[in-house]
């Protein structure tokens, strides 16, 4: 039953993160400007060098051919030379990846922790001011872009690898203390309650456990949210990670890049999702 | 709760009626440079200053409005539409479909939206024009925006699938198309306007990030993206804190929007 599960999740992870890839490399190739290049409007060239910039797209004009081609390599692990860069590939993410890694790990944290830590307080305590506090602080930080904050923490020297929890923090908290405030409407808490049990021992053996599936769906959300939000703070703030790579290689059209990193970011976006499925669903159920 | 609710409309509509009006009320075209007072600060004729290239700064808020706050919810209703098909087909059909539409779902989940904007957004030919540039940048979001809604959608669908509503129609001999439009998509709407209306502020908060990083509305064409591009100068913002105006509009429009959504629709 078990094996059979995590079985058809690899398969679907699998196929998912291929045709991603395809995506990816199909937009790349598809895309009005895939033949432009910068290096072309440069007037001192001369018709040959002009020819030879074009010819070095040659090899990816075929897009099945292409995708084959770099499926095949991707199996010993060779993921092609960067147009724009010319190193390896595999070189360029494994250097970066680390960058991301800390800059979405410290974000992701941060911001379950912030959000945790002004959800919990607000369930247990119902202070109207408290709660009105923290919904206006998770309004404000709603309303401003992302990379305006790390903008504003990179110019004044702050901590610029905390402008990603910064954007978890408002979702994690309004979404938990939704998620606390309907648990502790269900039937089995409310008697818990009418039986007089201390707040803090419902919270953790009847609230928490409720609210667990639910919770770790939202932490499989949050990769993408961090991802997606590393892309404007590395660019911004000069980190050297695989955000700043995907904007570099995307204005410079370099289709083995893109390809590499759509691949990685969808296949370890599918791993944690199906992580927090398979999580989800061995959750005993009553415990829900 | 409901007196704050009315103040968010009344200043959203405000917002929008100004610059619809930007005609008339900027002094001068979003374009037009004032060579001699480049870089002015804030007096009786140029509100907000001038930036570096001698541009109203009042002028092109109010033109970056107007582009924002109609793409913006263009781009939402491109969105929201895919969503309701490819989420009410899923659900309403359900078996292979549903499969099938649900790993097309994931796919596009799995994807960080901002993303696949950078690379449909930077492969644009290098000579794209203005108009291009505006709808290019909103329609790619409403492209690639739908994913999320599209699973609402779709759990709002499977839901109604067999309910005696429906149940109903088809007794009638109500199938097909009608089915969908007359009784599905209305027992929906509460979900659709909601997921429309989440959708506004992501937009404006997307194109004021990609603007922010150069990839927005293609100058000289303003937008609050690319109006907050000038905060990029830290020098010129501690002597100029007029030029946090874009920020604070932004900021001010968003919480408005937030503010109109009905507190449970908070979740992301």
């Amino acid at each position: 039953m078990w094996l059979r599960r995590i079985a058809r999740h690899l398969t679907a992870l699998i196929c998912t993160t291929l045709i991603a890839g395809l995506l990816g490399a199909t937009i790349v190739r598809f895309g009005p400007g895939f033949e432009s290049d910068e290096q072309q409007l440069d007037s001192r060239l001369s018709n040959q060098s002009l020819q030879a910039l074009r010819d070095s797209h040659a090899s990816e004009r075929n897009l099945p051919t292409f995708y084959v081609r770099y499926l095949g390599r991707l199996m010993t692990g060779d993921l092609g030379v960067s147009r724009s860069l010319a190193r390896p590939v595999s070189q360029l993410l494994s250097e970066r990846a680390s960058v991301t890694l800390e800059l979405m790990g410290l974000g992701i944290l941060c911001g379950w922790l912030l959000g945790l830590a002004f959800a919990v307080p607000a369930t247990l305590l119902r202070a109207p001011i408290f709660d009105l506090a923290s919904s206006i602080l998770s309004g404000i930080l709603l309303c401003v872009p992302t990379a305006v904050l790390a903008l504003f923490l990179y110019l004044w020297d702050g901590p610029v690898r905390f402008a990603i929890g910064l954007l978890i923090f408002p979702k994690v908290y309004r979404y938990a203390r939704n998620l606390f405030a309907d648990a502790y409407v269900q039937p089995h808490v409310l008697a818990a309650r009418t039986r007089g049990l201390a707040s803090t021992r419902i919270f953790v053996q009847h609230v928490i456990p409720w609210a667990a599936p639910q919770l770790l769906a939202l932490a499989g959300v949050s990769l993408g949210i961090a991802f997606g939000a590393a892309i404007p703070v590395e660019v911004l703030c000069d980190l050297p990670g695989l955000g700043q790579l995907a904007w570099k290689a995307a204005l410079a059209r370099d289709l083995p890049v893109l390809v590499s990193l759509t691949i990685l970011i969808a296949g370890v976006t599918q791993i944690i999702n199906s992580a927090s499925d398979v999580l989800t669903a061995a959750w005993p159920p009553e415990r829900v | 709760m409901r007196a704050i609710r009315k103040m968010a409309l009344a200043i959203l509509v405000l917002v929008f009626a100004a610059s619809l009006c930007a005609g008339f009320l900027a002094p001068a075209s979003y374009s037009v440079q004032f060579r001699n007072f480049v870089s002015s600060p804030a007096c009786s004729r140029f509100w907000l200053g001038t930036d570096e290239l001698g541009r109203d700064r009042w002028s092109r808020l109010l033109y970056g409005t107007r582009v924002s706050l109609i793409l913006a919810p263009s781009a939402a209703l491109v969105s929201t539409f895919l969503a309701v098909m490819v989420g009410g087909v899923a659900g309403f059909a359900g078996g292979l479909w549903d499969r099938v539409i649900c790993r097309v779902i994931d796919l596009f989940l799995s994807l960080p939206w901002l993303f696949l904007f950078l690379i449909v957004r930077a492969l644009l030919p290098l000579n794209a024009s203005l108009l291009a540039s505006v709808i290019v940048t909103f329609g790619i979001m409403g492209l690639v925006g739908w994913a999320p809604a599209a699973r609402i959608i779709r759990v709002g669908a499977q839901s109604l699938r067999n309910s005696d509503l429906v149940l109903q129609a088809r007794a009638c001999g109500c199938h097909g198309l009608r089915l969908v439009l007359v009784h599905l998509a209305p027992s929906l709407k509460a979900v659709i306007f909601a997921q429309f209306w989440i959708a506004i502020p992501t937009f404006i908060l997307g194109e004021a990030s990609l603007g922010l990083i150069g990839l927005g509305v293609a100058e000289p064409l303003p937008s609050w993206g690319n109006l907050l591009r000038e905060l990029t100068n830290p020098q010129a913002v501690t002597s100029n804190p007029w030029m946090l105006v874009p920020l604070a509009v932004i900021g001010i429009v968003v919480s408005c929007f937030q503010l109109l959504l009905p507190e449970r629709e908070f979740a992301p």
